[in-house]
């Protein structure tokens, strides 16, 4: 059958495509495993919080719950109302499953980046990245794909034909467009310090604890990715999109059985994946901990296989935080939500990174550093009054038209 | 390889136009769409252009068809139009016109053009792409913030003012009720 193409005859390139499709199998099966956990990781630490005591009957400590749930949703009746539109019902799962799936493989998942190396590891003779893609555009793909995410919850509401998901999908749709540009901008100013795209080259640039891009980039743009990530997440306590006690069940109440099980996963995906990217851009990905020549070694492991320990390490901490915020903080207001995103993250973010963009530039050219942020500092405090200013007029004229919130 | 590329992109793009224009649900269309945005990514993908392709789909696939698709939803046209209808006068025989006059203009444009990259030596250094793809960026950026700052300005203008036209012709004046 292969010999169809005398290319694929060859010995040497069977090598690269197996690697490929192990890599992809694993990646695959490391994605579905981890939104399993993630479920059972959540709902254990929720209930710890809460003071209950969470799942604990399938399996040990209630591991397989999850893998129980998700039995029991394929056995389900998939039903289709009558009032949907058929083909697009049918579409949004996968529309918001794979994207949940695909930005999982521009993360560097591993390898050997300690003393200059820049990640490379030799398998079987072949030199690769323990990532699945290193595509040319880097980072950039995460924010594609997660701008294609939104179509899948957005279609979810809208083909239902129903009010309530309709209601979910178009708050959705305006959440994530919004809290979209506040991630980029951040994520401008990771790529600044970086000067490259491409994750491996971002993570290769943070060698030490004082490179790292939390420190590096100063902490605000750390906060805004964080706040803006939870935001396009739809985690609490940005979860207007589904909630309960106003959508009923928000853009997939009208789902059933395996279709919400996609829904469902993606997600949970969706959150592991994005605390693995908020590690890659600012906490180092795969990088040990290491300052002023001392390492942080973790005894027995070989290098190349460290990176992906500390990799699990830093997002744990991630998901645990993210599980922390759910806990803990209330549900915003749906103008809340929109304020916070348009009138602080985004003009913050900006702000940030044209400061940065000052620094550089002042380093480039020989000016003095103080003194051009200085400058800077002023023009943007100027900025920021004027912004007041604009806020503090439109909100004048609403009350003068008699508009009530 | 890179024929099977081309046509497989191609026939995305031409079933999204068709799409868009045959289709009587407006969502379904706005989903042509993006397979048509989704096909010009190959496209640029194929040519090496890695920052454009991915720019395309975050701001036109990511951001304005997301856009097109919630004034549908907000303003619930989302019903199947009758096309049986003409608002304007003589709007079908204009828009034909039209079309014909851009298939021309564009036959004429490409046909005269086709080595205006080759003579002129213009566009991307391909070769100077190298294995990252930061190349491409660093060639755009010295092309939109160097070589056309003045053009890329302007159009950064033409924008602003498009939004601060909506926005006062959106508001409602204080008394006049609508």
């Amino acid at each position: 059958m292969f010999a169809l193409d005398p290319m694929l005859e060859s010995e040497v390139l069977w090598t690269p495509l197996l690697i490929v499709v192990l890599k992809v199998l694993v990646v695959f099966v490391v994605g579905l495993v981890a939104t399993m956990l993630m479920v059972w990781f959540e709902r254990k630490v929720i209930a710890g919080m809460q003071n209950r005591i969470g799942p604990n009957k399938a399996g040990p400590f209630g591991l397989l719950q999850t893998l129980a749930d998700g039995i029991k949703l394929f056995f389900k009746e998939d039903l289709l109302p009558r009032r949907s539109d058929k083909f697009v019902f049918a579409l949004a799962p996968f529309l918001s499953f794979v994207p949940a799936f695909l930005s999982f493989a521009i993360i560097p998942l591993g390898g050997d980046y300690r003393d200059g190396n820049d990640g490379i590891v030799t398998w079987f003779g072949v030199e690769t990245r323990v990532q699945l893609a290193d595509p040319h555009i880097g980072v950039l793909f995460a924010l594609a794909i997660s701008s294609i995410a939104v179509y899948g919850i957005m279609l979810a509401g809208w083909s239902s034909g129903s009010k309530y998901p309709l209601l979910g999908s178009v708050r959705a749709s305006a959440q994530m467009v919004s809290y979209e540009a506040a991630l980029g901008l951040s994520l401008a100013s990771v790529i600044l310090i970086s000067g490259t795209l491409s994750t491996s080259g971002i993570v290769a640039g943070q060698s030490t604890l004082t490179d790292w891009n939390v420190i590096a980039t100063g902490i605000v743009p750390f906060i805004i990715f964080l706040i803006a990530a939870t935001a396009e997440l739809n985690r609490p306590p940005f979860d207007l999109v589904e909630a309960e006690q106003e959508l009923v069940g928000g853009f997939n109440t009208e789902y059933s059985s395996i279709r919400f099980a996609l829904f469902y996963l993606a997600e949970f995906m969706n959150t592991v994946t994005m605390s693995a990217m908020i590690v890659t851009l600012f906490f180092g990905g795969p990088q040990p901990i290491s300052y002023g020549g001392v390492t942080l070694d973790i005894p027995l492991i070989p290098n190349g296989l460290e990176g992906t320990v500390w990799l699990l390490g830093k997002v744990l901490v991630f998901l645990y935080v993210y599980v922390w915020f759910r806990a803990t903080l209330p549900r915003l207001r749906y103008d809340q939500l929109m304020d916070l995103g348009w009138k602080v993250l985004i003009p913050g973010s900006l702000a940030w990174f044209m400061l940065l963009a000052v620094q550089r530039l002042a380093r480039n050219e020989g000016w003095n550093v103080f003194t051009t942020t200085a400058a800077a500092v002023i023009a943007l405090g100027v900025c920021y009054a004027l912004l007041q200013a604009a806020f503090t007029v439109s909100n004048k004229t609403r009350e003068r038209e008699g508009a009530q919130f | 390889m890179e024929l099977v590329v081309f046509v497989l992109a191609s026939a995305m793009m031409l079933v999204g136009a068709l799409g868009v224009v045959t289709r009587s649900n407006p969502v379904h269309a706005a989903l042509s769409l993006v397979l048509t945005l989704f096909g010009v990514a190959v496209h640029f993908v194929a040519l090496e252009a890695y920052f454009l392709a991915a720019v395309q789909i975050i701001v036109y696939a990511g951001a304005i068809v997301v856009l097109f698709l919630f004034v549908i939803m907000l303003l619930g046209v989302d019903k199947a139009e009758n096309l049986g209808t003409e608002p304007l006068i003589a709007q079908r025989w204009l828009a034909g016109v039209a079309g014909l006059g851009l298939l021309g203009l564009l036959v004429v444009a490409v046909s005269r053009g086709a080595d205006a990259l080759i003579t002129r030596a213009e566009g991307l250094d391909t070769a100077a792409n190298g294995a990252t793809g930061d190349a491409n960026i660093q060639q755009l950026a010295r092309s939109v913030f160097g070589d056309y700052v003045v053009a890329f300005e302007l159009t950064s203008v033409l924008l602003v003012v498009a939004v601060v036209g909506t926005v006062l012709l959106a508001r409602r004046r204080a008394g006049v009720e609508a």
